[in-house]
């Protein structure tokens, strides 16, 4: 079984981190990971995302066109990536900064709004961490515990910041859990 | 071999070539690897290596050659333009019988082209680049895992021919981050330095004065210096060739013949096509220079396969040498695309299709 999840958005919101955790918690499971960023001429504040791949035999093509899920942060992502994910994958939308929807009625979509969230816990910069808790919740990807550990992880080095890290975390898990 | 991380392929190069005993690392950032001199600029000073810059490629390139004809491990990574402007010191490496190791992230080409993952550099690492009768020994990973493995094999193998040796890669190899895990720290061989080098005279045993260079004006003299080389090259074809089979023992109907990072999108796409009834072979070169001749060939010439078909990230290079393994016994077909558009597995099942009919 595989399963690819994007996530874009703004360069500087903390995508490709966001990509690397769940990488991360997946190989702590013991699955094959491969994460893959986009590169290329970019400027301040363009657009960013990548793709993880988690699968439980070797990964074939790195390349996807086709996710089975999205996290999108901002509404260029959005537009560009809603209609290429498979049919029941999870399209996050950040409706603090998206005021449209996926037009997709074949998919999951959560709706968290994920910028206030992250200003009302302190710092808009834990957006990504409250986007990945709010994901790995409504996907099930992976366990959640795997990737409370694999935040811990990341942040080891900057350990004052995981109180914030794991309340951005749980409020995202708490958002996807609210029936819409 | 340790605990499995998670890296970034350019990151784990540089790893690689640390754990292989490479304290030297000389460079011109270019994209898409970069990364590896970003890590190399740190990570060398703790291991009391040598990080250093150089002002431009054609530097570089004269700065592996210095270090490694006075008897240092060396290594550089660079990107397709860059090892153009490598390749004059690399036809002097190996004319003057140099091991370094030498590591091309493809882009895309001709020109300054794209800094999208490519496979365009087929010739240039296999049929030369610089001028003269030369080879490199060239390996093509094909994962991350891959590459460190191919990095730390290069350095013996650079030392037991004393030529230069390429990882070729692509964008994606560098760029993309999955689970290694690093084999330990090489063993240091027995060197045979002192009879070449030069190192010095202080601690060798013998008087004999050694002298690097690829300048012989007396024709029999470069005739045998070239018949020299061509016996280490008639050597690997011995016994370094590497290669990979995949869905090779079923009666395949048609064989792809791809490498590196195209050859994980063919195996998803083998994997659909027996799914659909298709029973498609892979022969994988994990050595480009010496190429995998006779089992291309052996593969090819089963039974049940009926055609043959190079799938590459450029306009169809490596096919040529697919054809010349066939010997025309079965149609030899090629598909690809460059520019960094990697065809995905539904357009490699598409040209396979095709052919099949």
């Amino acid at each position: 079984m595989q399963s690819e999840v994007m996530f874009a958005g703004f360069g500087g919101q903390g995508i490709l981190l966001c990509g690397k955790i769940l990488a991360h918690a997946a190989l702590n499971k013991g699955l094959e990971v491969a994460w893959i960023p986009s590169y290329g001429p970019e400027m301040r504040g363009g657009t960013a995302y990548c793709t993880v791949v988690i699968s439980d035999k070797l990964i074939g093509s790195p390349i996807i066109k086709n996710p089975r899920h999205l996290v999108a942060m901002n509404r260029p992502s959005l537009e560009k990536f809603a209609p290429t994910v498979k049919p029941g994958g999870v399209i996050l939308i950040n409706s603090s900064l998206i005021p449209i929807r996926s037009g997709r009625s074949d998919v999951d979509e959560l709706v968290v709004a994920v910028s206030e969230i992250a200003n009302e816990l302190g710092s808009i910069k834990a957006a990504n961490i409250v986007a990945l808790g709010a994901f790995v919740a409504r996907s099930k990807i992976v366990e959640y515990d795997l990737l409370i550990e694999a935040v811990k992880e990341e942040f080891a080095g900057k350990e004052k910041l995981i109180p914030l890290e794991m309340k951005a975390l749980e409020r995202g898990k708490l958002a996807a859990e609210k029936k819409n | 071999m340790g605990k499995k991380v998670l890296m970034k392929g350019n990151e784990a190069i540089g790893e690689a070539a640390i754990r292989a005993g490479c304290l030297n690392y000389f460079a011109y950032p270019i994209t898409p690897q970069s990364e590896v001199a970003e890590y190399l600029s740190r990570r060398m000073p703790e291991v009391g290596g040598v990080f250093l810059q150089g002002e431009s490629e054609v530097a570089v390139a004269y700065m592996l050659f210095g270090a490694s004809a006075c008897g240092e491990r060396v290594f550089t990574t660079s990107s397709s333009p860059g090892i153009s402007l490598m390749s004059e010191g690399i036809s002097y490496i190996a004319g003057a019988q140099c091991p370094v190791v030498f590591v091309n992230i493809i882009r895309g080409g001709p020109g300054l082209g794209g800094i999208l993952p490519s496979q365009g550099d087929y010739f240039q690492a296999t049929k030369g680049g610089g001028h003269g009768d030369y080879h490199l020994l060239v390996m093509a990973p094909a994962s991350v895992q891959e590459a460190v493995e191919m990095v730390m094999r290069a350095f013996p193998l650079a030392e037991k021919y004393r030529n230069p040796v390429m990882i070729l890669g692509d964008g994606l190899i560098g760029q993309m981050m999955e689970p290694v895990e690093f084999p330990d720290h090489l063993k240091t061989e027995p060197s045979n330095k002192d009879d070449w080098a030069t190192s010095g005279m202080d601690h060798r045993k013998s008087n004999k004065r050694n002298l690097v260079k690829s300048l012989y004006l007396d024709p029999k003299v470069l005739n045998d210096q070239n018949l020299l080389l061509k016996s280490k090259y008639d050597q690997m074809k011995r016994e370094e060739i590497l290669y990979e089979g995949y869905n090779t023992d079923a009666d395949y109907k048609v064989l792809i013949v791809s490498y590196g990072t195209m050859s994980r999108v063919c195996r998803t796409a083998i994997d659909l096509l027996k799914a659909q009834g298709l029973e498609v072979g892979m022969l994988r070169p994990q050595t480009l220079f010496p190429f995998p001749e006779k089992a291309v060939r052996d593969a090819a010439w089963k039974e049940s396969c009926k055609a043959v078909i190079s799938i590459e990230m450029s306009m169809g290079q490596m096919v040529e040498d697919v054809e010349r393994c066939v010997q025309g016994r079965r149609p030899v077909e090629w598909y690809g695309k460059c520019g960094g558009d990697v065809p995905t597995p539904e357009e490699v099942m598409d040209a396979v299709r095709k052919i099949e009919k």
